[in-house]
C-alpha cells in the first residue's frame, strides 16, 4: 500500500472528497472541497472517480513524500509546486518518483488548491465520508509527521494539462431569490447588485465576509426571522450589514436574513475569492439557472476529454527542427 | 399555547436556491406548526418521491433537497400540494417512531453557575425552577446549529426570557441551556447567549458510534434533576450515554 507522508504543511491542508450529504435533518451540513470543480479537474486529470479523497490546501500546501511511485494532479488555486527543487506545472498531472519531495509553496491567485493522488486518499469513512468537516469536528487539519495511506491507483497518464476556466480572481456571481429577498426593498436589491463587494480578511470553509463599497444592506430594526434552512450559497446579511456567504462548512439552520443565493455553477469563484478581490452579483431567474447548470454539469462531464499531452507531439510542432533534440537525458517526468 | 394558522395564506411552499423547496407551516413557533412539519416531514420521506434527494425539519418548515435537471420545480410543488390538501397538518397527531429521553441533569451548581439568574426572570426561587425544569417534558423541536444538537419546547410560559445581551464565551459540552421557553443541550463546547441552568454527561453527537445522532426531531425528553453525588457518578460510567435511556413512544 502507498503511503504519503507530511513532511510540512500550511495551516488549513484537510482530506476533502464530496463531502456527507443527507444529514441535514442531524444539524451536520455536507462539507467536501470548497471547490468541487478543482477535485472533478484532479480526478479527470488522473481518470480516476470524482468522489475519491483529496488534499485541499487552504492559501499554502506543504511539502510530501511516496513511498513508491505516484501519479499526482495539481488543480485550484495556482501554487508554486516543485519536485525535487524543480518547478512543476499547476492544472497538470506528473509522476512523483519514490522518495522524491513534492514542495507546495502558497497560492498566487485563489485560496485552495488541491493535491489528488492516483488512488485517492484512503482514510476510514466517517459516515459515509472521508472529507474532514472542521466545523463539525469531524477530523482536524494535517501536521508534519503523519502520513496518508492511498488506494489502488488503477493507473492512467500523467504528464497532461488542463485549460480551466479562471477563477481565481472574483468576478460576477450570479445569483437566485432567496428564502427572505422580499424582505430588502426595490432600491436595496438594486443597489445590492450595482456595488462593488471586497473579500473581507475573515473566510473560512464555513463562510466569506464580504465588504461594501458604500453603505452595507442590513435590514431596519425589529425584522425577526424564524431559523430555518440554510445551504451553501446562501448570502446572509446580518446586523453589520456586510454579506456573508455560506460555504459547505455552514450551519445547517440560521435566522439572518438571506437576499439572495449563489448559484452552484459560480461557487468555485466564490469559494476561491483571495482577501481583497472585488465581486459583484446579478439575479437570474430560475429558468435561466436551471440552463447554466446543465451546461456546467455538461462541461464537468467533458474534464477529461478536454485533458491533452503537456508534451507537444514532435509533428504537432512545426518548426522542429529549429530545436535542439537532444542535451542530456530525458526521463519522462520533466515538467517544463 | 398559540391556535394553528388557520388563514389561507398557510402552509407556503417556496424555492430555496436552485435544487431545494421549502414548505412552511407558520413564520413563529407554535406547538400545532412544529407538529406539522414534523408529520409533514414523515410522510413525505414515506412518499420516496423520484428526484427527492434529502429531506429535514426546521422549528416550522420542511425542507427538500432534490434534482432539478431530473424533477421539474413545477412537478415537485404540485406533488406538495397535493400531500398538503390531503389532511389537515396542524390537528394532525405526531409521526411514529418517535423516542422518550430521560437525561439526569445536574441544576444549578458551580456546573451550571447561571440557574439563580434564569429563575429570577422566570420569577421563581431555585428549588422552584428545578421542579419546574425538570418535570416539562419537552419534544425535540428541531436540531441545528451543530451536528446532533436539539432545539427542546415548549416550557412553561414563565420560561419565556430573553437571551442574555452579553455572551457566555463558552458552555461546556452537555451543558442543558434556557431562553423563549426552549431548551438547547449543546453538543459541543460553544459560546452562546442563552442562560447556563444544568448540566448533562449527554453526548448528543458521536461520529464514531453506529447510529451518531443520538437525538431525532420529534423525540421527548426530561430533563430530570440528580444530586452533584449521582452525577459524578453517572460521569464515571463510560457503559451508558449519561445515563440517559430511551424508551419507545407508543
Amino acid at each position: 500500500m502507498s503511503v504519503l507522508q507530511i513532511l510540512s504543511a500550511g495551516p488549513g491542508v484537510t482530506v476533502q472528497d464530496l463531502g456527507r450529504p443527507g444529514h441535514i435533518a442531524s444539524g451536520l451540513s455536507r462539507g467536501g472541497a470548497a471547490d468541487r470543480l478543482a477535485l472533478a479537474e484532479g480526478a479527470a486529470l488522473l481518470r480516476q472517480a470524482p468522489d475519491l479523497a483529496a488534499l485541499e490546501m487552504a492559501g499554502f500546501g506543504g511539502s510530501f513524500t511516496a513511498t513508491s511511485p505516484l501519479r499526482i494532479a495539481l488543480t485550484g488555486a495556482p501554487m508554486a509546486a516543485a519536485i525535487d527543487g524543480a518547478p512543476i506545472a499547476w492544472h497538470a498531472s506528473h509522476l512523483l518518483p519514490e522518495g522524491a519531495t513534492l514542495t507546495i509553496g502558497g497560492a498566487r491567485a485563489g485560496v485552495y488548491g488541491y493535491l489528488t493522488l492516483g488512488g485517492g486518499i484512503d482514510t476510514a469513512p466517517v459516515l459515509g465520508a472521508r472529507a474532514v468537516h472542521l466545523a463539525a469536528g469531524l477530523g482536524s487539519v494535517l501536521a508534519a509527521g503523519q502520513s496518508l495511506p492511498l488506494g489502488p491507483d488503477s493507473g492512467g497518464p500523467v504528464g497532461e494539462v488542463l485549460s480551466v476556466q479562471d477563477r481565481f480572481q472574483g468576478g460576477t456571481a450570479r445569483i437566485l431569490a432567496s428564502l427572505q429577498t422580499d424582505l430588502f426593498d426595490a432600491e436595496t436589491l438594486a443597489r445590492f447588485t450595482r456595488t462593488c463587494f471586497c473579500r473581507d480578511a475573515r473566510a473560512n470553509r464555513q463562510g466569506v465576509r464580504l465588504l461594501p463599497e458604500g453603505e452595507g444592506f442590513g435590514l431596519s430594526s425589529g425584522q425577526s426571522i424564524l431559523s430555518e434552512i440554510i445551504t451553501k450559497g446562501d448570502i446572509q446579511i446580518p446586523g453589520d450589514g456586510a454579506p456573508y456567504i455560506l460555504l459547505p462548512e455552514a450551519q445547517t439552520t440560521g435566522g439572518y436574513p438571506r437576499i439572495g443565493t449563489v448559484i452552484p455553477a459560480d461557487l468555485p469563484m466564490l469559494a476561491q475569492l483571495p482577501a481583497g478581490a472585488a465581486v459583484r452579483f446579478a439575479f437570474v431567474t430560475l429558468d435561466q439557472a436551471l440552463e447554466i447548470e446543465a451546461k456546467d454539469r455538461a462541461s464537468r462531464q467533458s474534464l477529461a476529454a478536454r485533458c491533452r499531452p503537456r508534451l507537444r507531439a514532435p509533428e504537432d510542432i512545426a518548426d522542429l527542427l529549429s530545436y535542439q533534440l537532444i542535451s542530456g537525458m530525458i526521463t519522462g517526468t520533466e515538467d517544463l | 399555547m398559540t391556535t394553528a394558522p388557520q388563514s389561507l395564506e398557510w402552509p407556503r411552499i417556496v424555492p430555496v436556491g436552485l435544487d431545494g423547496l421549502l414548505v412552511r407551516f407558520a413564520d413563529r413557533l407554535t406547538e400545532p406548526a412544529n407538529r406539522a412539519a414534523l408529520t409533514f416531514r414523515a410522510a413525505v420521506e414515506d412518499e420516496d418521491w423520484s428526484g427527492v434527494e434529502e429531506t429535514s425539519s426546521a422549528l416550522t418548515s420542511v425542507y427538500l433537497r432534490f434534482d432539478p435537471l431530473h424533477l421539474r420545480h413545477a412537478d415537485l410543488t404540485a406533488q406538495l400540494q397535493s400531500l398538503l390538501d390531503s389532511r389537515d397538518w396542524y390537528n394532525a397527531p405526531p409521526p411514529q417512531g418517535r423516542r422518550f429521553w430521560r437525561i439526569p441533569t445536574l441544576y444549578g451548581t458551580d456546573a451550571a453557575p447561571q440557574l439563580a439568574e434564569a429563575a429570577g426572570l422566570a420569577g421563581l426561587d431555585v428549588q422552584q425552577a428545578i421542579a419546574d425544569l425538570s418535570a416539562a417534558r419537552t419534544r425535540v423541536l428541531t436540531l441545528g446549529f451543530a451536528p446532533g444538537q436539539p432545539y427542546l419546547g415548549e416550557l412553561p410560559p414563565a420560561w419565556d426570557i430573553p437571551r442574555q445581551e452579553v455572551i457566555n464565551p463558552q458552555v461546556s459540552a452537555g451543558a442543558l441551556v434556557v431562553a423563549l421557553r426552549q431548551f438547547v443541550l449543546f453538543a459541543n463546547a460553544s459560546p452562546t447567549g442563552w442562560r447556563h441552568v444544568g448540566q448533562t454527561a449527554f453526548r448528543c453527537f458521536m461520529p464514531e458510534a453506529p447510529d451518531p445522532f443520538a437525538l431525532r426531531a420529534g423525540d421527548e425528553v426530561q430533563f430530570y434533576a440528580v444530586s452533584a453525588e449521582e452525577y459524578a457518578n453517572i460521569q464515571r460510567d463510560g457503559a451508558s450515554n449519561g445515563g440517559a435511556k430511551p424508551e419507545a413512544i407508543r
